[in-house]
């Protein structure tokens, strides 16, 4: 008796979406570790974790967003628009401390209009976050010219190109950022609520809980940790381009289904979203180590994006059922 | 001729898990009202599912007029002369009346367009068959009240000339004058040969209007029963399965108005919702509040506790007035809401049993950020305990409990807040007879620790069985107080129609 209930509790827990996409992450790099020598470098695997930074960081805040059961289109072009921010602050003679915190601010201001838009306003996620997409990126390219702008050499570099031993600083950010938005969903009120709002506005209001104002801390969050891949960016490459960022929105969110985060809101897990975003990372390099031509990765990425959510949407069901 | 319109033979179905039904067999005579009555889980809507095509049976057979019959899909069972009337109303809210009642198999010309004269005219037809009167064809289902949209789906379902109607629970959000209404017309149907099988928790329906009963218990057959010769006493007992179940009664408080007032509302007002409501709510009492479905009651409650953003008037808590904008006020006043529609307005239905319970009280036991994890955990367990909430565990989704089960939940997430005023908004709608019994113990209980409860129900034996005054609304206003010693069904329903001549649907 006991034995079986044990079993029961294993099977749950391997049907967790998470779970599945560990072992599917694991089975990818099996198979690139077989497909490719350069695969297993250590540069290589450095170089899959900067690129998987930048998403994980972005996607947690948009699994929040979408968990409040909204979504959030202008992550990616808010990354240009705050590091623009930042280099041009320095063109005005702006200290590093300065041009941090005009990064992070210039992240978190988008954010919390985008949230008054959706919580006060009430304009739907989709609309307020796409006109915020387009307000940044064409903000970024009004104060660049179009132009990148060179800024190199700082201390706040080390955020983007710095190195603890053989680790980048950005992946000890990332995974800082991963840990803290794990115990923000798992053991905060404010996490909870997110995921009540998303079950039920209505219930969540008669609950006591104040929808707006956790709405507009949620985009406002994702606003901000946009601003910090701006300032990792920006380090990487000692200049500060209104193209940074752009189109991440759509892996970003990719990334956030992979990870098990339900399109339709209220449920979903934060550690999930770090595999999701894995899994992206680790696709994006094998296209380059199997010497896949741009057009086919676009596909593959799309099939690969349909495909999860589709064996997420058919495990519902079944547990529906 | 065939005595049976549908004959049910020796019917399993499985789900991954689950026997749902077992062996079921028994026969539907022609021209019939043919109830099925049972608790809730007791395998009728898996029943009704099988028969109009949404579930295939794992094995066994139905055989329809005459024929054995497998429907794959709803569709099929429609085309066959099974209709069935949801329990959710299932209509479109932007399209028309006749283009609902004619959805799936609209007429149309060569040319692919809907012959809208004819869906309008065969519309009136069907409405008028079923003794409808009042409603347009061209009108759109969303200005329509629940009752008339309750009508259109019965047109739907008996659109391809159905000679077997299906309905789930047709009754529950309708008031006395439109459950009598369409009683009526299902008796009407009757006698004009169409048989119908329904399945109901009001017993009451059952006895007036079946011609036979079947009750159903733990996905198992259990007996037929004559409405003539049986009574509500022996049909609980069937269903449940205990035979001697007493019927409850609360020992009411007397004196009520000498008791101190623990809530008093003055000139309660919510623009074209309530207009001018006072009343005093004294310790540990139980006050009832009735009315017909739409007379601002639930308005009322929503007011009371900050819903909504224009109300004017006072709401005054021991002696004080208290300012209420947000819910989360009158909630940290020691006031609390079970609203109406659990699934929508009380449950967060993906999330789990723990945290529907901890949902409001988290914040009061918690620091300002962090959760107090242990606390919480041992707070859901003693509830748990206490309100015997059946669950394997406290981490299951709240969505797979039983109804009763999930009222429970919500009313534990205010037991463990203790609030100085309970309102309940139709506490018993929708769970089944066992669960309900459990709820009015909790309530006497509730309110023998000293807690005012304000109860919302449009079921009158249950607001007499349990208040100790009565409140009667009408048209959002408040119509008058009865206290429990002068109170009976009669007396209620005067004040409602006091000033109005019986209006029907």
């Amino acid at each position: 008796m006991k034995q079986k209930f044990m079993n029961k509790n294993m099977r749950n827990w391997l049907s967790r979406p998470e779970v599945t996409m560990f072992f599917v992450l694991l089975a990818f790099c099996i198979v690139l570790t077989f497909s490719s020598d350069y695969f297993l470098t250590s540069t290589n695997i450095m170089n899959i974790l900067r690129q998987i930074a930048v998403y994980a960081i972005l996607a947690v805040g948009e699994a929040f967003c979408i968990i409040t059961g909204g979504i959030d289109l202008s992550v990616g072009s808010l990354i240009g628009w705050a590091a623009c921010a930042g280099a041009y602050a320095s063109t005005l003679g702006a200290s590093p401390e300065v041009v941090l915190l005009v990064i992070l601010a210039a992240g978190l201001l988008p954010g919390l209009i985008n949230g008054v838009l959706i919580a006060y306003v009430g304009l739907p996620p989709f609309i307020a976050t796409l006109g915020m997409l387009n307000i940044a990126y064409g903000l970024s390219l009004m104060i660049t010219n179009g132009f990148p702008i060179s800024y190199r050499d700082t201390w706040i570099h080390q955020f983007g190109g710095g190195y603890v031993g053989i680790v980048p600083i950005s992946v000890i950010v990332t995974i800082v950022i991963v840990i803290i938005g794990f115990i923000i969903a798992k053991y905060t009120i404010f996490g909870r609520n997110i995921y009540a709002i998303g079950n039920s506005e209505k219930a969540a209001k008669l609950s006591g809980i104040k929808v707006k104002a956790v709405k507009v801390a949620v985009y406002g969050l994702t606003g901000v940790l946009a601003g910090v891949c701006g300032l990792i960016q920006m380090g990487l490459l000692n200049s500060a381009d209104p193209t940074f960022g752009k189109g991440a929105e759509l892996d970003v969110i990719a990334a956030a289904v992979i990870g098990g985060i339900s399109m339709t809101g209220g449920e979903g897990n934060i550690i999930g979203v770090l595999i999701g975003a894995a899994i992206m990372g680790v696709l994006r390099n094998a296209f380059v180590l199997l010497n896949i031509s741009g057009y086919a990765q676009t596909v593959t990425l799309g099939i690969v994006v349909v495909l999860a959510v589709a064996i997420d949407s058919i495990r519902r069901r079944r547990e529906e059922k | 001729m065939e005595e049976y319109i549908c004959r049910i033979k020796d019917v399993c179905k499985e789900f991954p898990g689950v026997k749902a039904l077992k062996n079921i067999s028994f026969d539907i005579k022609k021209g019939e009202i043919h109830a099925v009555i049972g608790e809730n889980g007791a395998g009728k809507s898996t029943l009704m599912n099988i028969l109009s095509g949404v579930y295939q049976p794992t094995s066994g057979e139905v055989e329809f007029d005459g024929k054995p019959v497998h429907f794959l899909d709803p569709k099929a069972a429609h085309a066959a002369g099974i209709g069935m009337v949801h329990q959710e109303l299932s209509l479109a809210q932007y399209m028309t009346v006749a283009e609902n009642i004619f959805q799936g198999h609209m007429p149309a010309n060569k040319a692919g367009f809907i012959r809208r004269r004819e869906i309008n005219r065969k519309s009136l037809d069907i409405l008028q068959k079923i003794g409808v009167k009042n409603i347009s064809p061209d009108i759109l289902i969303k200005y329509l009240s629940i009752s008339q949209k309750q009508l259109v789906e019965i047109a739907k379902a008996m659109s391809l000339d159905a000679k077997l109607l299906i309905m789930d629970e047709p009754t529950s959000s309708l008031t006395v004058d439109e459950i009598d209404f369409l009683l009526g017309m299902m008796k009407n149907l009757r006698d004009s040969g169409v048989s119908i099988l329904f399945i109901t928790h009001k017993l009451e329906e059952v006895l007036s209007a079946a011609d036979t009963i079947s009750v159903m218990r733990d996905g198992e057959y259990i007996t037929k029963l004559d409405p003539k010769k049986t009574n509500i006493q022996e049909m609980i007992s069937y269903m449940v399965g205990r035979k001697e179940e007493k019927s409850y009664t609360r020992s009411f408080m007397t004196n009520v108005e000498s008791k101190d007032v623990v809530m008093e509302v003055k000139n309660l007002t919510v623009p074209g919702k309530i207009s001018n409501i006072s009343f005093q709510l004294h310790r540990g009492e139980v006050l009832g509040l009735t009315g017909l479905v739409g007379a601002g009651r639930s308005e009322l409650l929503n007011a009371i506790f900050g819903y909504y953003p224009n109300v004017q008037g006072k709401v005054l808590l021991e002696g004080k007035e208290v300012r209420i904008k947000h819910c989360k006020d009158a909630i940290d006043k020691g006031i609390a809401l079970v609203p109406e529609n659990r699934k929508e307005l009380g449950l967060f239905l993906k999330m789990s049993v723990r945290d529907n319970m901890t949902i409001v009280h988290a914040r009061q036991i918690s620091g300002k950020v962090f959760m107090n994890v242990k606390s919480v955990e041992s707070l859901a367990e003693k509830y748990r305990e206490m309100l015997s909430i059946k669950t394997p565990n406290l981490e299951q989704k709240v969505v797979n409990l039983s109804g009763g089960n999930q009222q429970k939940t919500i009313i534990a997430r205010w037991m463990m807040h203790q609030p100085k005023v309970l309102m309940m908004d139709e506490p018993t709608h929708g769970i089944d007879v066992g669960a309900k019994q459990e709820i009015y113990e909790l309530i006497d209980s509730i309110a023998k620790e000293g807690i005012s409860v304000i109860l919302l129900s449009s079921e009158l034996p249950e607001i007499l069985r349990m208040s100790d005054r009565i409140l009667i609304m009408h048209q959002g206003e408040l119509r008058g107080t009865l206290d429990h010693s002068e109170a009976t069904e009669v007396k209620i329903m005067e004040y409602i129609f006091d000033k109005e001549t019986a209006e029907v649907s």
